[in-house]
């Protein structure tokens, strides 16, 4: 049939429905030997009920997911391989066409809805313009109002939030357990994660407060001028956020005396303020400056000197 | 079910006409909602015959394996950040403080009978799932599928990208293990770089200074209402607009811009169709009974002051954690702000400037082609040798900022500094993409050309070497095979007729006509 007969065919409900004889060689299996493609198709529809008759078998035995996955996936895709050859080599070969009929309506259709909305709005809806407006407002500020409870519910205002820890004047430095850092308690090259006592059980100021104790030597270390104080008895703390995307700075390598953030590859030098040596990594990690109490617990002097953790818009720089 | 009056099966049989019972019902049906042609018509809808149309089949299909095992998976998942101490059947975790989002998931991983499989098969339907996004789009893009009339589409299927790639990051956020809280940790710090108002959206979406207690509930129902609802709907559009504009095809015998050629609805690509959904979901099985992916019982709990080695997200995020970990650290401090673009350029502006070429592209091409002209036949990539660069490069860039995201695990394994595979990367990623282009546009040239040999079966040749050690190759003679002609495409026949003189009988099902 050719092109036009066939467009013709599909728009006139006169015309008879498209039909062929059964000997018309489009309707002709895909393949030469469809005896031989039926008997393989037949085997994998037995391949795939053994498999999930077998699923069946090891799910009430309650098999490992090894033994169920196999078992299930091996006989859907042998059903799915059977219905799949079923359906390219044992099918009318074609080919068979449909007409693709131009998507666009008349010229006249077109122009209708075009006047409809213009012509319609124009006289009918601009007409009452002081009721457009007031509608219109309506809506406008309907629209601001319930982006209030949407936005302003979900979480609180930042403020100062991100800029404080729970580290004060006097906090006792404590483990994950709890225990006290006495100045004994670290060999040199030791570290430990600590916090400020009375906050390490809380996950919300874990994620905040939590810094690295190193101990780097025996005598004080002066990291950074004005810093001489900090690290008494060769014990530096910094915090163990990353100042690049905030994951916490876990790996040290203490033959190159460098904290390493397994995340992005930020490495911190401990001997000259962490400042930054490689990776990604913007600012030096914030020092937490220590001193030894008359027990011989280590605590901090104060809090930290600026906010921890990676940047954003409203830290104030220093 | 017999009719007053009507005794014999024979009778009963006649007095529903000549189609029986399934006509019967089509009648009823028909008087009601009126459907019959159309539904003939859907019957007879042509699927062109190619195997890159089935591409988005995959992903189709996944989407459904996605669907059923996450029906199954929520069954047993807690979203929850409450802490309680572990008794289940997994010793090393015993004793230890965990939430019940991560307590449920190993629970329901190891004393769940097929969880495990489940799970995996989740975590395998998504990973393939977005895969099979991404080819089926490059297939598009190669081809010019995107083309008008079909711009639409293509900004549908990009946006089922987008949203695919946004609840894959969420559904591996869910566990609360200490490699995906992780992820969610660097998450709130790209949300916090955004200028004016990062920390704003930060606290709004996690309510609250990280990590909180509402994420993981928030997640959840983003992840198994929301995002899933939406990709529903958008592929339920997808899937309309390509019944309404009809499918593309290549150029080819008897195909022209005014036919579809191909196989009918039913049975042929119903049968090819369904036994692919079959396949496809029987190869996620086996993957999800034999692959062993993220044992989120090895990783333990999420603790915020804890971390692993080696952390990576899966492979469609690795080209984000790729541009991160290449960017220098560039950090702006000033007049009491901060703007951190060490993060913000490769994790915010980087991934928006890339959608947005993608969103725009077909308005770019027509804007630099002047092609304003409806398309049903495909391009082949080679005879559109600029567009076919463009991809070339785009997939390059992307692959090199995968191959970035893992820099520790490269100079480990090469055992080089992890200095020169950073520096490697910061080079690969402009030079990958230029070279990868030029060298796809030279190749689109040199095959420009050709073409009349599509669709046939290429010759068997002889190879021979001269006593000088010469080789030549010779053409073999033509086999019957090789000259298979297609027959020219006649519309799917709705009746199918025996000549009474044929068979001598009537058949069941078939009209018989008188010759």
């Amino acid at each position: 049939m050719s092109q036009d007969t066939e467009l013709e065919a599909a728009m006139d409900p006169d015309l008879p429905l498209p039909a062929t004889s059964l000997d018309d060689p489009h309707l002709r299996e895909a393949v030469r030997n469809p005896e031989g493609a039926e008997r393989a198709i037949a085997w994998l529809f037995v391949l795939g009920v053994i498999g999930v008759a077998l699923f069946g078998a090891a799910y009430v035995q309650n098999w490992k997911p090894f033994t169920l996955g196999l078992t299930l996936g091996l006989g859907l895709f042998f059903l799915g391989f059977g219905v799949t050859a079923w359906g390219k080599y044992l099918m009318p070969q074609g080919p068979f066409s449909e007409a693709r009929h131009a998507l666009h309506s008349a010229q006249a259709e077109r122009e209708a809805i075009a006047a409809a909305l213009v012509e319609r709005t124009g006289v009918v809806v601009k007409r009452r313009r002081v009721l457009l407006g007031l509608l219109g407002s309506g809506m406008g500020i309907f629209g601001i109002v319930a982006l209030f409870p949407l936005l302003r519910s979900l979480g609180p205002l930042p403020g100062l939030t991100l800029t404080k820890t729970n580290w004060r004047r006097g906090s006792l430095l404590v483990d994950s357990n709890g225990r006290a850092i006495h100045v004994e308690a670290l060999e040199p090259g030791g570290i430990v994660t600590v916090f400020p006592a009375g906050f390490e059980n809380n996950d919300q100021t874990v994620a905040v407060d939590q810094t690295v104790l190193i101990r780097a030597g025996t005598t004080a270390i002066v990291t950074e001028k004005g810093r001489s104080t900090w690290a008494p008895a060769g014990y530096i703390a910094y915090s163990k956020l990353c100042t690049h995307a905030g994951c916490p700075v876990g790996l040290y390598e203490k033959q190159l005396r460098l904290l390493v953030c397994p995340c992005h590859q930020s490495m911190f030098n401990i001997d000259d303020g962490a400042v930054p040596e490689f990776g990604p990594a913007p600012r030096p990690l914030p020092q937490l400056p220590l001193y030894i109490d008359r027990a011989g617990f280590l605590r901090a002097q104060s809090g930290y000197d600026q906010p921890v953790g990676p940047g954003y818009y409203e830290r104030t720089t220093t | 079910m017999s009719t007053a009056g009507v005794r014999t099966k024979r009778e009963a049989q006649a007095a529903r006409g000549r189609y029986g019972r399934v006509g019967q019902i089509i009648g009823e049906i028909d008087d009601r909602l009126g459907v019959a042609k159309g539904g003939r018509t859907f019957l007879d809808k042509i699927f062109p015959d190619h195997w890159s149309f089935m591409l988005g089949e995959i992903a189709l299909y996944s989407f459904i394996v996605l669907i059923a095992t996450g029906i199954f998976l929520s069954l047993y998942y807690v979203p929850s950040s409450t802490l309680s101490v572990y008794h289940g059947s997994y010793a090393p975790l015993r004793g230890q403080k965990v939430t019940a989002a991560y307590a449920s998931t190993v629970n329901l991983s190891l004393s769940v009978r097929a969880g495990l499989l489940m799970r995996q098969m989740h975590h395998w339907a998504a990973d393939i799932f977005i895969g099979a996004i991404v080819i089926h789009m490059a297939r598009i893009f190669f081809t010019g599928a995107f083309r008008k009339p079909r711009e639409l589409n293509w900004t549908i299927g990009l946006t089922l990208l987008v949203l695919s790639l946004a609840n894959g990051f969420i559904g591996y956020s869910l566990p609360d293990d200490l490699i995906s809280g992780t992820g969610l940790r660097i998450m709130y710090s790209i949300v916090l770089s955004i200028p004016f108002v990062g920390s704003y959206l930060a606290f709004w979406l996690f309510g609250g200074n990280y990590p909180g207690t509402l994420i993981i509930p928030r997640l959840f129902i983003i992840h198994v209402l929301i995002l899933p609802g939406i990709l529903a709907g958008l592929i339920g559009a997808h899937l309309f607009l390509l019944v309404r504009q009809k499918h593309t095809q290549f150029p080819g015998k008897g195909r022209t811009e005014d036919n579809v050629v191909g196989s009918p609805m039913y049975p042929t690509f119903m049968a090819k169709t369904t036994g692919y959904l079959f396949m496809i979901t029987g190869v996620i099985t086996v993957l999800g009974g034999l692959a062993q992916i993220n044992p989120i019982w090895q990783f333990g709990q999420y603790q915020a002051d804890k971390i692993s080695y080696a952390v990576q997200p899966d492979w469609y995020m690795g080209w984000l954690d790729g541009a991160l970990r290449i960017m220098p650290s560039w950090e702006f401090a000033g007049w009491g702000h901060t703007i951190p673009f060490v993060v913000l350029l490769p994790a915010v502006v980087f991934p928006g400037m890339i959608f947005t070429l993608c969103y725009a592209w077909p308005a770019i091409e027509r804007k630099f082609t002047g092609d304003n002209a409806i398309h049903h036949l495909l391009d082949r990539p080679r005879d559109r040798p600029k567009r076919t660069a463009a991809g070339a490069a785009m997939i390059a860039l992307m692959f090199t900022l995968l191959g970035a995201s893992a820099t520790d695990v490269l100079a480990n394994f090469f055992q080089v500094s992890l200095n020169e595979v950073l520096w490697t990367f910061r080079v690969l990623v402009f030079v990958v993409p230029i070279v990868a282009g030029l060298f796809t546009w030279r190749i689109c040239l040199e095959m420009q050309g050709g073409g009349a040999d599509i669709g046939k079966r290429k010759r068997a040749v002889v190879m021979t070497r001269s006593a000088i050690g010469e080789y030549r190759t010779v053409e073999t003679e033509a086999q019957p095979d090789d000259e298979h002609e297609e027959l020219p495409p006649i519309p799917v026949p709705v009746h199918i007729e025996v000549g009474v003189g044929d068979t001598g009988a009537e058949q069941a099902g078939v009209r018989t006509v008188p010759r």
